[in-house]
Order: structure tokens, then sequence, then C-alpha cells
């Protein structure tokens, strides 16, 4: 056992050591959090990790580079299409190739319905954790719609696998296009629904305006990315900074905010998923026809040398760093996940506010805790 | 900068680093006592303005530790690979970049988790994943564990 979970104590300042999970309702997840309380006013945040680590990276040294690709799936469960289509750039960077406009386009396609996906979960949660309960249900309907598309896709709802090096595992069903559409037309019919119910929300905006701040300087020195960042004015959008798949083909907007608050974070997902929706429109009636895979040999072999490719997941920017010595398994992998460099920025964050105020920027920071501990 | 412009200015401010071109970043390698002082500058310097510090991992060579930093200019959009190579694989020694670069608390205790690497000056030098009382370092080549299966 673990020492440090008994340690329930009043430190001589008079402050109260209180753990905050690592089985807590608002910590999705196996987070641990030790709080150092003055009253209800938290002094000093703690995170600790470790709960559900399962060391991805030493397994994938062991594991041949088409097979390491399906443990990522793992990590940022809810981005397991991103996370494969990093790896598999990684080792298309490596190899030399480069996967065919048909199978680009599908990326990113799939890549912004995950986007998608992800963000309309962490709308219910958020709405969850702050005390509404409706909009999960309302989040859910939409994420069920997509999900159904990934299950007729890739055969799987949750630990999705698709994107393999080379290009996608197996063509597009013949209904997708349509049903794409179909859901296209169902979120954005629903999008009012959701500002109705919780952005102009009195108690909603209560709760995030001017909780939970974090600085334009603090962002980049703790290495935040993705929404959490760009809603205190950083740019940082990597399908923007290093295009990848075919995100140079396409028009959109990097959403950025300057609040640096709750209610910041919350406005810039909401703006991204329009974009998504976008993004979506532009690409589905123009999928080019022809292979959908690049041939590749039947064991893979990176040559020596490092490579590293950088995407954006939900949650920010996710590195995977390959370094190979020629062998048919990579020599060392690291996984620079998002979600692990934005937690670290939680005690500024945390710092001076109530314990409420805790759980609404635990909640706008989207935390995926396998994402974090790997 | 381009390549060039950044290995000029480079080794002007640390004339016995070397220079690696062939991955997709300039690779910088420093020895490791020196690399503080060149840290600091990287991010003070104008010019340079290393303001994100976007990896930071450690790889096992077996004969040695190397250290390896990505660093971004946020300003300038230029990129730039540090790594510092430690020959103690008993007692390998570093010091801290968190003081420059906070991001670096975290990851340098998932290396010291890891492989073992001591980072001198940091402020909470523990285990993050592991449990405090494991044995040995896990990402390390020579890791043995008794539940470790050959396939």
């Amino acid at each position: 056992m673990r020492s440090l979970i008994a340690e329930d104590y009043v430190t001589p300042e008079g402050e109260f050591v209180i753990n905050m999970g690592p089985q807590h309702p608002s910590t999705h997840g196996v987070l641990h959090l030790k709080l150092w309380l003055n009253g209800e006013t938290v002094n000093k945040v703690e995170p600790h990790l470790g709960y559900i680590h399962r060391s991805i990276e030493k397994m994938s040294e062991n594991l041949s580079y088409r097979n390491f690709i399906f443990a990522t799936s793992r990590m940022d469960y809810l981005a397991a299409h991103i996370n494969n289509e990093a790896c598999a750039l990684t080792v298309e960077k490596g190899l030399g190739i480069e996967a065919p406009p048909r199978a680009k386009y599908v990326r990113t396609i799939i890549s912004e319905l995950t986007r998608l996906s992800s963000h309309q979960l962490w709308w219910g949660c958020t709405g969850l954790d702050l005390g509404a309960v409706t909009p999960f249900f309302y989040a859910f309907r939409e994420r069920e719609a997509i999900m159904e598309i990934m299950e007729e896709t890739c055969g799987a709802r949750l630990t999705q696998n698709y994107m393999v090096p080379g290009g996608l595992m197996v063509d597009i069903h013949p209904n997708f296009q349509k049903r794409v559409k179909e859901v296209l037309t169902l979120i954005k019919k629903n999008f009012n629904e959701y500002d109705e119910i919780l952005t102009g929300n009195v108690i909603f905006e209560n709760r995030t305006k001017e909780v939970g701040y974090l600085s334009k300087e603090d962002a980049i020195s703790y290495g935040v990315t993705g929404p959490t960042a760009r809603a205190s004015g950083v740019s940082c959008d990597i399908r923007k900074w290093f295009p990848y798949s075919a995100y140079d083909q396409v028009q959109f907007n990097e959403i950025l905010d300057t609040g640096g608050d709750c209610y910041a974070r919350y406005m810039v997902r909401m703006h991204e998923m329009r974009e998504s929706v976008s993004i979506i429109e532009q690409l589905i009636d123009n999928i080019p026809e022809g292979d959908y895979q690049t041939k590749t040999k039947a064991v893979l072999k990176l040559p020596k040398g490092e490579f590293y490719q950088r995407v954006e997941t939900p949650r920010g920017e996710l590195g995977v760093y390959i370094v190979s010595d020629g062998a048919a398994s990579p020599y060392r992998i690291k996984y620079r996940s998002p979600g692990f460099s934005n937690l670290s920025a939680l005690p500024v964050m945390a710092k001076g506010g109530k314990i409420g105020d805790l759980v609404a920027i635990m909640a706008t920071i989207d935390l995926v805790i396998p994402d974090i501990d790997r | 900068m381009t390549h060039e412009e950044l290995k000029n200015t480079l080794t002007a401010i640390l004339p016995s680093s070397s220079f690696d071109e062939t991955g997709e970043f300039l690779t910088v390698i420093v020895p490791s006592e020196d690399l503080l002082p060149f840290m600091t500058e990287l991010r003070s310097n104008t010019g340079l303005d290393f303001d994100y510090l976007f990896c930071l991992t450690c790889i096992d060579w077996k004969d040695h530790l190397m250290m390896v930093y990505h660093l971004m200019s946020k300003t300038h959009k230029h990129a730039l690979v540090i790594k510092a190579k430690l020959t103690n694989r008993e007692d390998p020694q570093i010091e801290t970049v968190c003081h420059i670069w906070r991001t670096a608390e975290f990851h340098e205790r998932e290396v010291f988790d890891l492989f073992g690497v001591k980072f001198i000056n940091h402020p909470d030098l523990r285990r993050i994943f592991l449990d405090d009382d494991w044995d040995g370092f896990p990402l390390r080549k020579d890791y043995v564990d008794e539940n470790m299966i050959e396939i």
C-alpha cells in the first residue's frame, strides 16, 4: 500500500489535508489529488498518478511496428483514432511513404468525428460535474449516432483501430458518407439545445466565470496545449501549425480566447465542435477515389534514426517519438501525452479557489486518466 | 532562424557543442555539466526565445543514458533538440531545467521514475507512476522483473 493514502492530518498551520480520489466521481477516473485546505479554500494541490499506469512505452519496445499502434487506443480512449493516426504517421515518416489521398481524407473525417464525440462527452460530463444532469443525456444522444458510424466503419465503439501504417485498415463502408451527413444534420440542429440548456445558464456561468485562471505565460511554461491553452490565448493548434493528413485542404479557424478561466475553456470547445462540423462538411463529398492503403512490406523495419510526429487530439498536442535502431520493433518510444502536461498546471489554476472550483477546473481541463498515466 | 543561423548562434554560446542534422529537427549535443547555463541562455536570448519545452525524455543506449529535450519557440517558430549524454549508469545526475520550463517538473519526475536519472535541485523528486518502494527502473534495457515473460 502507498503510505501517503493514510495521511489525513492537520498541518501546524491549521490546514486540513484531504485526499480527493482515487475514487471520486469528478476526477473522471483514478486520479488522486491531495488537497491542503483552509476551510474550503484550496491552498495547495498535489496530483498523485500511476493508478492506471501500464507502461505502454515499455510494452511497445517488444511489439512490431504494426502491433504497437493498437495499444495506443487504450491511452486516450476518447480519441483512439487520433492516437492511431499519430503512430501511423510516425511510422510512415520513418518508412518515407505517404498514405494515398483517399486515406488522408477519411483519416481527417474520422479524426474530426472523434473530436466531436469526445467534446460531446466532455460537455455532458462538465454539466454533470457542475450539478446539471440533463446535458449528459443530450450529449449521449449525438455521441451514440457517431459511435454507430465508428462501429460500422471499424467494428468497435470504444477502443477503435482503423488507421494503420500506409493508410486505412479497410475501405469505408458504402453507407459512410450518407450516415455522416445524417449525423451532421442532427448535430447542427441540436447545437442550439446545448446553448439553451448550459451555456447561458446563470448557475453555470457563476460556477465557471473567473474561476481557475491560467495566464498565457503559465500555459506555455507548463506545456499546456489544446483547448485549455487556446482559452488562455496561446496559439497551439497543430492542425494549423503543422498540417497533417488533409488539414491543408480545408478552411477552418483556430479558436482562441483570452479569458483563461473555466468559461473560456468551455466556450473554446463549444466553438471547436462547430469548426469540426465545418471541416467534415468540406471533405465528405470530396473523398477521392483510389486505394485506401499504400503497399507496404509484411514486416516493417524503420531505418536507424529518430522520428517525431505531433497531432492535435481533443485534449491537445500528442507527440509520438520513435527511436529506431533498424530492428523490427521500436528501440524506444515516447508518448508526449497532452493530459500529462495539462494536469501539471492544475495546482496553479486551483490555488486560492474553493473545492467546488477545483471540480469545475478538472472538468474544463478535460482529463482522461489513462492518457496521463499511459 | 534557419538551421545554419541556429548553428552559428549556438556555437557562439557553447563552442563545445556538436550538431547532428540527420533527423527532422536540428540536434545539438552538449556536455551534461554545461546543460543548465546553455538552457538558460536558450530561454533568455531574445533571438532564440525557446519558450516551449514540448517533450523531455531519456533513452537507454546500454552503455550510457541520453537525455533528450525537444524545444520550440512560439515567437520565432523554430525547433531544436538538445541531447546530453550521461555516462555514469550507476548514479546518473544532471541539473534540473524545471525553473526555466515548469512543465519539466512532471517530465523529470517521470524520467527519474522510469530511468533513475537524478535531477539536481529538482524541488520534488519522487516517483510519479510507480510505488515509492519499487525496485529498479523499468524503462532501462537491463531491467528484469520476476513477472516478465520472454516472447
